[in-house]
């Protein structure tokens, strides 16, 4: 089949495929689905896979109450599945495919899988907080065993034979007694509807009425598949979002105002007229971007474009330098209701040793190896956006309401991108390029430059916290005040049309700012008293910032868990208890709770105890304290979950004491998510997350004056490298259920559980290994250095 | 605009361009290759590496005409479908997580086995230092260029 669109080999195949079989008769003599068909390859697709409706465009929602939506079989006996989400590089798409195999009973290799392209696949929401096995998993199972169980039932009648005497084998179903009766599931109904209709208040809870196979009986689960997207992206031949073209198509790039604040004075597009290609200039408010017909020539025309800006009145942020002292004293935006437990002060009064200490870690970005980038259609009054956004249901609501036209005249078709761990840059670039398609009537593939990338993509808060905590004459943990100051007024959600970098520069505003939120730390340590307080602080400039917050992969999980998982490792010290065995005490005394994080908690600090072969002793190390080496070796732990997930994390490092380097040498992580979909795929995935949080860790920190970032290239704002990765990584998938009563084990998220607890884990290794507490993230040498020589090692 | 003659993957293209356009446009954009990519346009994270004369080169400041000689891209290291060891390798090692960056990686540890089949550990942390990805996926892109080299070591053996 012609493809004019170009899309990815996985969304070609399914509709080729899907185009070839007898549906497509069916549904062109269904009467307007006729014409949809002819638009194009995916519109014809969404035809197929669904029944028709009425709709204001030709995009109308997949419904996800039919199984239609969710599963095809086709007339080679294999099918595609359809779902809601986003891969944004950890398999999830694999697992989903594994997943519904087990319960479609069906190969692994005889399936497909198209995600996120809002008029195909059912709305899931796309992806976002670990959450895409863990909740959006359980609809696919069920909707595959609810097509099993149809299956079945027709087989029943086919073979004449009723459906407890059959049994079904690769898509093929047979009567038991008799295994040369068979029939496959294409002979069923390749090629035709189900028309079977699911029930369910909310797209997770989408269920038929077929029950999903108990964990013992799944096959396909729990098998290390390979990634079915790797070979296409090592061999060149996937096309990807920031591949695609059309007929017609230009180039745009912004122009970002040279300080934050600055409001546009003047544009001299004569500047830019003898640039070759040179299309126009597209300008609302402070929104300024150059369009011309080559993408270099896109670049040039930006570079060149004269402009003229005025600074705002007030300086709209303070310099990096002077963050932590602005945050200190900042009056909060807003402040958490304390959450007390005990009596917190009368436990200090009382206390034998109370300690208490500062940690602070600064805007850390997500810095997208490729900066951010759509592709936007605006041909025959609708509007398709080609993006690797990870919310594309979200993309399209907010791009329709942004452009004023009708839901269902706006597509959003997701394909495989750069990272996306959360709110990314790519909400604010397909928003510029439909905007921009529309007003010029072609299609326009924006980029952004690596300094636009590093400078306004969205930002993890910094924080500062403090802590206080008491011991009792016996050393143990009696008291814990926990107080988290975190610079995240008017965070961003993801793709709302008045808080995008569009509509900001153009002057949109919501009624009100985002609040912002930071987090208690999570752990199941006992400790009788505790008073936990959150605030939040807002810089002077909260619109038109590059200075904005957003989700970055568990979005304050890395910095409560540095400042709470470092505070912990200084009361095991000044209690001269080993680390873990201080965190083993206080779990044991903790309650058990609804999903068993006690008992999980215990497994996991164990396990990673013994996977590293830890020796019990308090921190710092008297021999390397003691020693002149050059090169100092400690080992630190950090425990901690996100949502039911739970992990442990035992850092060794190597602190060279001449240049104040930190290479963290070793990791081990024992982690338990429940159950395991793809081993191989989840290794991975921890890994990777143990060495983003690294990177955090020894590294980033985004770096502003007055007035803008300066941190805008990968000299200026550094990240890991192959030099700084561990020599050995560990992991232990402690994966049980301590719950002999339940039935079934559930699978949990692991995008982010493991890049939580890394920073926490360094510092106590680099306070093991020299003595000297670092308490501002990242340890860049120099930080490192100056650390260890105020205290004379 | 001028005609620049390349000669990339085994196959000479006549492109009319200004001869300053980076190369990588050329690629991307002329030729429909998408195994370069843009990711800084300073020649600081590789993602955009092509091999010219059996160096790893940064196309996104090479500008097009100062091209000598064969271009090789990510698409040209299979050779009569099979694929280039280092991708097999990629393959079983499931190095890639998202993959934007895998290019670069790949281009950069291609011209490192060229120069030197048999790296150690070191040298391969020298080599691959200018290589970037977000999602870390440096120990898996390690272990698959030990593997590639003809050694099996597990990922963690290595020295």
């Amino acid at each position: 089949m012609s493809n004019p669109l170009q899309l990815p080999p996985e969304l070609e195949a399914a509709l080729a495929g899907l185009t070839r079989t007898s549906r497509r008769g069916f549904l062109v003599g269904s009467g307007a689905l006729a014409i949809t068909l002819s638009l194009s390859a995916a519109s014809g697709a969404k035809a197929l896979a669904q029944a028709p409706v009425a709709s204001a465009g030709p995009y109308p929602d997949p419904d996800f109450l039919q199984l239609d939506t969710w599963i095809v079989i086709h007339p080679d006996n294999t099918a595609t599945f359809y779902v809601g989400k986003t891969d944004g590089g950890q398999g999830t798409g694999t697992a989903f495919r594994q997943m519904m195999c087990d319960e479609l009973d069906i190969a692994y290799d005889k399936t497909r899988l198209v995600m996120g392209c809002t008029d195909i696949t059912p709305d899931q929401g796309g992806s976002g907080g670990s959450t895409s096995v863990e909740r959006d998993g359980r609809p696919m199972r069920r909707v595959a065993a609810e097509a099993r169980r149809v299956l079945l039932e027709l087989g029943g009648q086919h073979l004449a034979t009723p459906v407890e005497m059959l049994a079904v084998a690769n898509a093929t179903i047979f009567v038991k007694s008799n295994p040369d009766r068979t029939v496959t599931y294409a002979e069923l109904i390749g090629g035709k509807r189900f028309n079977i209709a699911l029930t369910g208040s909310r797209v997770d809870l989408t269920t038929g009425k077929a029950a999903v196979k108990p964990v013992g009986d799944l096959r396909v689960v729990g098998r290390s598949h390979k990634r079915y997207d790797i070979p296409p992206k090592v061999d060149g031949s996937l096309r990807w979002a920031v591949d695609m073209k059309l007929p017609r198509m230009v180039h745009a790039r912004n122009v970002r105002p040279p300080f934050a604040g600055a409001t546009l004075q003047g544009i001299d597009e004569t500047s830019v007229r003898d640039v070759p290609g040179f299309i126009r200039v597209i300008s609302r408010g402070n929104y300024v971007a150059v369009i011309c017909e080559r993408e270099e020539q896109a670049i040039r025309a930006a570079r060149q474009l004269k402009t003229q800006w005025q600074r705002p009145a007030a300086a709209p942020f303070p310099a990096s330098s002077e963050l932590f002292d602005y945050m200190r004293r900042a009056t909060p935006t807003s402040t958490s209701e304390p959450l007390v437990e005990g009596d917190p002060d009368a436990a200090f009064k009382a206390a034998k040793h109370v300690i208490e200490a500062e940690f602070a870690v600064p805007f850390q970005g997500h810095s997208s190896i490729g900066p951010a980038h759509a592709l936007a259609d605006p041909s025959d009054g609708q509007m398709t956006i080609y993006t690797n956004d990870m919310k594309a249901y979200s993309h399209r609501t907010g791009v329709a309401k942004f452009l004023g036209m009708p839901r269902e005249k706006v597509r959003v078709i997701y394909m495989d991108g750069p990272q996306v761990y959360g709110r990314t840059a790519a909400d604010d670039a397909g928003f510029e390029a439909a905007f921009l398609a529309k007003e010029l009537g072609r299609p326009v593939r924006m980029q952004w430059m690596r300094d636009e990338e590093a400078g306004w993509d969205t930002k993890g808060p910094a924080h500062v916290f403090k802590l206080r905590g008491a011991l009792d004459e016996q050393g143990k943990p009696v008291a814990l005040e926990y107080d988290a100051c975190a610079a995240d007024y008017n965070h961003l959600w993801y793709n709302e049309p008045d808080t995008v970098l569009i509509a900001q520069l153009m002057g949109l505003r919501p009624a009100q700012p985002a609040k912002g939120s930071t987090e208690a730390p999570t752990s199941m340590y006992a400790i009788a008293n505790r008073r936990t307080t959150r605030r939040i602080v807002g810089l002077p400039l909260i619109w038109e910032t590059p200075l904005r917050t957003g989700n970055l992969r568990d979005p304050n999980g890395p910095q409560v868990t540095f400042a709470f998982e470092s505070f912990i490792d200084e009361l095991a010290a000044a209690a001269k208890a080993d680390p873990i065995q201080f965190r083993l005490d206080m779990l044991e005394q903790a309650k058990e709770d609804a999903v068993f994080r006690k008992s999980r908690s215990l497994a996991v600090v164990r396990a990673a105890a013994k996977a590293y072969g830890w020796d019990t002793r308090p921190s710092p190390n008297p021999r390397a304290a003691a020693s002149r080496d050059k090169v100092l070796t400690g080992r630190g732990v950090a425990y901690t979950y996100r949502n039911n997930t739970i992990v442990a994390v035992i850092a060794e490092v190597e602190v060279n004491r001449e240049t104040g380097r930190v290479w963290a040498k070793r990791l081990v992580c024992a982690h338990d998510c429940g159950l395991v979909i793809n081993p191989e795929c989840l290794h991975h995935t921890v890994e990777c997350g143990m060495l983003h949080g690294l990177s955090r860790a020894l590294w980033e920190e985004v770096q502003f004056d007055t007035e803008k970032v300066t941190s805008v290239n990968w000299a200026s704002y550094p990240s890991l490298r192959h030099s700084d990765t561990p020599e050995a990584i560990d992991i232990v998938l402690v994966n049980g259920d301590p719950n002999p009563g339940r039935p079934d084990l559930a699978p949990y998220g692991a995008g982010e559980c493991s890049h939580k607890p890394l920073i926490a884990a360094v510092a106590n290794a680099v306070y093991d290994a020299t003595g000297v507490r670092l308490r501002q993230a990242p340890f860049r040498s120099e930080r490192v250095l100056a650390a260890l020589r105020a205290q004379s090692i | 605009m001028s005609i620049v003659k390349l000669n990339v993957n085994g196959a000479t293209h006549e492109v009319d361009v200004d001869p300053s356009t980076p190369l990588l446009y050329v690629l991307r954009n002329d030729l429909d290759l998408r195994g370069p990519r843009f990711g800084c346009g300073l020649g600081q994270c590789s993602v955009c590496t092509v091999i010219i004369g059996g160096a790893a080169v940064r196309s996104c400041i090479t500008p097009v005409s100062s091209v000598h000689g064969e271009v090789t891209t990510l698409e040209g290291l299979s050779k009569n479908g099979r694929l280039h060891p280092l991708q097999e390798a990629w393959i079983e090692e499931q190095a890639a997580q998202c993959g934007y960056c895998q290019n670069g990686q790949i281009m950069t540890a291609k011209a490192l086995l060229d120069r030197n089949p048999h790296p150690s550990d070191a040298e391969i942390r020298e080599a691959m230092e200018g290589a970037l990805c977000r999602c870390m996926t440096f120990y898996r892109v390690q272990a698959a260029i030990r593997r590639a080299a003809g050694g099996s070591k597990a990922p963690g053996e290595g020295k």
